[in-house]
Order: structure tokens, then C-alpha cells, then sequence
């Protein structure tokens, strides 16, 4: 754990942090979410590399996971945050007055999974058509199928 | 003493504006046919060019229905595939850009919570189809660190000579449909031949000239071919002579630096808080490359530098891909030099396939063939993020597993998308004339952007 994770594991108590594969990852609860984010861009990660989220359908309490990865140039650090929002509405705070530049993702987010980002200036929908019905990255979004009929080819014997 | 009074004829305009080079011109009254009545002397002084008319550049104040919201795309040849824009001027210039993407949108990541990680490549692969080998590579480095596995050195070696080579390849694509969107036709023609070469060593070595589905997850799926260093050293041999060339064709040339210096300027505190990456980030001066920050497949022993732009302008931009050829060529180089011996991929037969001619004298090889090929291997629950330098910025995969044969999610982290969004604020304020310029400059793939 480098000082700065120190520092913000102190300022923030209900944050549970955990290694995955030799990467820091800081399980945030969905109230804190923002001030973490605020905090952990005051001590030094600067960019909001991405935002994306995990749909555990019945595997957990609560079902989707949001995930964003901050990155540090200044200390060459990655940390990446998550936190748990229900199924019912899940909504957590939009980071993009931290950082503009998680509004296409957080965008996407909300076109994938329908989780709803407060305070984003523009959530729509960005890579399906606008009167798309359903949240395709959802596990209960069918993949569905395009029925193919082989009744014209010949009997091979 | 100097004169104190101020002629407004000979006022220096320190503002370039169509027809504003020379305000003392004055046309002979040669072959000049008598003014007519509706010719007054103030509208030939316009029309010659000698009252400057810039009140379209400075003032707000017009009525909102000044404004024109003009669509360009999805279907335009210098949107680099199907981006649409919609673009709100005022006059020439452009006030407001929204970016429109999703029409090459084929849910990438839901297919590939449909293949097992074997199959994983295949999908990401088409993603950034300008750079597969980085598409192929992120998602390969995520499933080992998931499955905490190591490469053999002949592997990772391969991983680097791939990607590096693709980094010419895609940087030359980058910049002939950049030259060609200025209208520099001949960059377009010279950028597309030379990397033909590279794309000829491409299918050689995997059979394919793009969509490779070569790096795999436990190493590559095969060797390089016989007489490789031939091929690469040809390479090597010809890309300086040709890199010189497109600096005599580009570097100096007035069109050249009119059309892109100062043009589309990003600077360094807008392309990280707009996340960008990349060549687009290095050509505003920021000094981040993920191959030297958070090295992978052993690309930290390897010598090059990271070239760094000052302007951030489309320029600058320009440059930075160039230079960055150089010394990707340098890393192929050193690879070529320093290919180490064994095999190129690992001996767990768990993950990679036995070899053909095991299948036909060992029954376990025949087995694990047989299981990798229908259900493929099981990788333990956890996640990790995995990012690599791409041509276009940082290409991370996010993996998900939950034990099963197949990614319970897979997202890709692609570096078009995030740098797209930056399009709007480089192209504020800026002329009509110079969008093409920015969006070409800024390199994105629509494949990468939509996924």
C-alpha cells in the first residue's frame, strides 16, 4: 500500500480495501463514492481512466458493481474503486465534475446496464439507438438468435 | 518625433482573415471599367479586400438564428468510418460539436461473455482492427495474470515484435488518411504502400493481414515463420528512407504547417482531465507511455525514448506519430537482435494445445485437445485490469471471471472512445475548414469506439 491509500484509508473508515492480483482495489460504499473520488483526486490521481460496471445478478445482495479505474501519472499508481448498487433504481453520483472525461463512459454505463449517474449533464444513450428497449450488458438481456433454415439444401448421404 | 497620427489605411491587423495579407494592396486601375452606380467606392474596397470584415469571429451578440447546425456523417470519407458530428457554426466558425457514435456498435463485450477465453481473441481482435495485436495482447495479459501464469521469454519477445510493428503500421494508416484529408494525396498513397510490407510480414507469420487472432492467452499460436529475420531486417532496411521521405514531403511544407500548427490544440491539463491518451497526450507534453510507466512482456528491456510534442496542435500530433515509428522500428530492432530461444508458448497443456503430432501417439494429448477445444479451460473467480500502449492510447481489458470457462465480463477500455470526447472542446471556436484536420488527428477507430 503506498502512503497516499494510507492517508485515504484514514480519512475514510467504511472503505474496505483489498489486493486483487497485486492491484489496489478500494470497495467504496455508494454513499462515499463521490468524496472518495474527490479525495483520491487531491492526493494525486488525475485521471479517471474508465468507468465501467459488472452485473451479479442473484451472486450478490446487491447487483450491480460500478468500477472505475483512476490512474496517477504523478505517483504511476493505479487504483481502481467500486461500489454496490441494488436493482431497483440503481443510481450512484456521476464523476464528471471531477473528471469530464468519464462522461462517455459513464454514458455507456447507463446505455449497458441502466445504472443512473446523478448529476451527469448529458446521460443518454450513446452506442444503441435512442428508442432501444433494455440494457443489453444486463445478464438477463437475452443474446438472442437469427433463425437459419437449412430445409433447401440437399440430402447427403 | 513620430508621426502621432493614426491612419486607420495602414492599421496592422494582427488577425488572418481571407483576403487580409496585404491591407496597403492597390489595384491598378488597368483595364478598370468605370464604376457604375451601383458600385460604390466602399464596395469595391471590400471587394478588393481592403476593409476587414471580422465581426463574424469576435461577436456574440448575433441573433441565435445565425447559427447552422450542420451534420456531417456517419457516412463521410474524412470521418475515419461512421462517426457523425454534429456541428453548430456560426458563419465559419464552429461554436458546439456533439460527437454521435454507435453505428458500428455490435456488442463485443456481450459476445464475449459468449467465448471461452480461448475464443476471447478472436472477438477482440476486430475491435481496434487498425492494432489487433494491442487488442489481442491486453486481453491475453488479463486472462494470464488471472489464470497467474508467466510467458516464455520467446513469447513475449513475439508479443513485442508484433505489436511494435503494428504501431508503424497503424501510425502509417494515421497519418496517410490525415495527409489525405488535408489533401496531401501523395501521403495517403506512400502511407498505405509502405505499410503493405509490414502487412505482408503480418500474414506470413499468422496467416492473416489483419484480425490475427495470433497472441493468445499462455503465448502466441505460432512460431515465426522460416527466414523471419529476412523479412524484418528488409523492414528495417527500408522504413528510415521512407520515414525520410515523408519528412521531405511534410515536415517543412507552408501548406503542410498552415493547415495543422496551431490548429486543434489540446493542451496538457485539458487531455487529462478529458482522460486522453496516447500520441494525443504526448503531443501536448505530457510524458506518459504505459510501456515505460507499467511495463509488460518485457518491454522495460528494451531501449527507446518517448517522444514528446509542445503544442499539442494537430501538428504536434503529426510529429509525435513519427517519431514514435522511429523508435518503434528501434524496439523491433533490438528484438530482432535479441530473440531468445525455446518455446512460444507454455508447456501447460491445460491452457495451450499439445503440439499436432502429440495428438496422434499420446492418448492425454488427445484429451486435452479434444477439452480445449470444446469447452475450453477453466480460469479462477477474480478480476484485474490490464492495460497496454496502443497506437491510439492506453487499451486496457477489465476481466471478470467466476470460475467458469467463459468471461462472467469483459470490458475493453478503448482509448478512441475516451480520446472522441475530447473533439468537442478542440474544436471550439475553430474554422469549418480545419474539423477534418482535428478528427484526423486525433486517429480514432470506430471499431475501437464502438465495440
Amino acid at each position: 500500500m503506498i502512503p497516499v491509500f494510507e492517508t485515504l484509508s484514514g480519512q475514510f473508515d467504511q472503505v474496505v480495501w483489498e489486493q486483487s492480483h497485486g492491484q489496489d482495489v478500494a470497495r467504496v460504499p455508494a454513499d462515499d463514492w463521490y468524496a472518495f473520488a474527490e479525495a483520491a483526486k487531491g492526493h494525486g490521481f488525475e485521471v479517471c481512466a474508465d468507468v465501467t460496471a459488472v452485473d451479479w445478478m442473484r451472486q450478490r445482495p446487491d447487483r450491480f458493481e460500478v468500477v472505475a479505474n483512476l490512474l496517477s501519472m504523478s505517483l504511476g499508481a493505479r487504483l481502481r474503486m467500486s461500489t454496490s448498487v441494488g436493482r431497483d433504481e440503481p443510481t450512484v453520483a456521476s464523476l464528471t465534475p471531477l473528471w469530464p472525461g468519464a462522461g462517455f463512459a459513464e454514458r455507456e454505463v447507463f446505455d449497458m446496464f441502466g445504472i443512473n449517474f446523478e448529476e451527469h449533464p448529458d446521460l443518454t444513450r450513446i452506442l444503441m439507438p435512442d428508442d432501444w428497449v433494455g440494457h443489453p450488458l444486463r445478464k438477463d438481456f437475452g443474446v438472442g438468435s437469427v433463425p437459419v433454415q437449412f430445409k433447401a439444401s440437399h440430402q447427403v448421404d | 518625433m513620430s508621426d502621432e497620427t493614426n491612419d486607420p489605411q495602414t492599421e496592422v491587423v494582427d488577425l488572418w482573415v481571407a483576403g487580409s495579407e496585404e491591407p496597403q494592396f492597390q489595384p491598378t486601375d488597368e483595364g478598370a471599367q468605370e464604376i457604375s452606380a451601383g458600385e460604390t467606392p466602399d464596395r469595391l474596397d471590400a471587394q478588393f479586400g481592403r476593409v476587414i470584415d471580422d465581426d463574424y469571429l469576435f461577436d456574440d451578440d448575433v441573433a441565435e438564428d445565425e447559427r447552422v447546425i450542420v451534420n456531417m456523417g456517419p457516412q463521410h470519407p474524412s470521418t475515419h468510418g461512421v462517426l457523425r458530428l454534429e456541428i453548430e457554426i456560426e458563419g465559419e466558425v464552429i461554436r458546439r460539436t456533439k460527437p454521435i457514435v454507435g453505428y458500428l456498435h455490435t456488442g463485443m463485450e456481450k459476445t464475449a461473455e459468449q467465448l471461452t477465453f480461448g475464443q476471447g481473441p478472436t472477438n477482440v481482435t476486430r475491435m481496434d482492427y487498425l492494432a489487433p495485436f494491442h487488442g489481442e495482447l491486453a486481453y491475453s495479459l488479463a486472462v494470464e495474470k488471472l489464470l497467474d501464469i508467466e510467458v516464455p521469454p520467446r513469447a513475449a519477445a513475439i508479443r513485442v515484435l508484433m505489436t511494435e510493428l503494428n504501431r508503424v503500421t497503424s501510425h502509417l494508416v494515421a497519418l496517410a488518411t490525415n495527409g489525405m484529408d488535408i489533401g496531401a494525396l501523395s501521403m495517403m498513397i506512400y502511407g498505405f504502400r509502405e505499410r503493405e510490407s509490414i502487412l505482408a510480414f503480418f500474414e506470413k507469420t499468422t496467416g492473416l493481414r489483419m484480425n490475427h487472432n495470433y497472441i493468445r492467452p499462455g503465448g502466441v499460436v505460432a512460431d515465426l515463420p522460416p527466414g523471419w529475420k529476412d523479412d524484418v531486417g528488409g523492414i528495417l532496411k527500408d522504413f528510415p528512407r521512407r520515414l525520410d521521405q515523408y519528412d521531405d514531403l511534410l515536415k517543412e511544407n507552408p501548406i503542410w504547417l498552415s493547415r495543422t500548427r496551431d490548429v486543434g490544440v489540446i493542451s496538457s491539463e485539458e487531455a487529462i482531465a478529458f482522460s486522453i491518451t496516447g500520441p494525443a497526450l504526448r503531443a501536448a507534453g505530457v510524458d506518459w507511455d504505459l510501456r515505460k510507466a507499467f511495463p509488460y512482456s518485457g518491454i522495460e528491456n528494451y531501449e527507446f525514448e518517448v517522444p514528446l510534442g509542445e503544442n499539442g496542435d494537430v501538428y504536434d500530433r503529426y510529429r509525435v506519430r513519427i517519431d514514435e515509428m522511429w523508435e518503434s522500428l528501434k524496439i523491433v530492432e533490438q528484438v530482432m537482435d535479441a530473440m531468445p530461444k525455446g518455446d512460444y508458448r507454455v508447456a501447460d497443456r491445460k491452457i495451450t494445445p499439445p503440439p499436432r503430432a502429440r495428438i496422434d501417439e499420446s492418448m492425454e494429448a488427445l484429451i486435452h485437445h479434444f477439452k480445449l477445444f470444446t469447452e475450453g479451460f477453466k480460469v479462477p473467480p477474480g478480476e484485474t485490469y490490464v492495460a497496454v500502449e496502443s497506437p491510439r492510447g492506453e487499451l486496457g481489458c477489465y476481466l471478470v471471471s467466476d470460475g467458469e470457462a467463459t468471461p462472467y465480463r469483459m470490458h475493453t477500455r478503448a482509448p478512441s472512445f475516451f480520446n472522441l470526447q475530447a473533439l468537442p472542446m478542440a474544436m471550439a471556436d475553430s474554422l469549418m475548414a480545419d474539423t477534418v484536420a482535428t478528427i484526423a488527428s486525433m486517429d480514432p477507430v470506430m471499431g475501437d469506439v464502438d465495440r
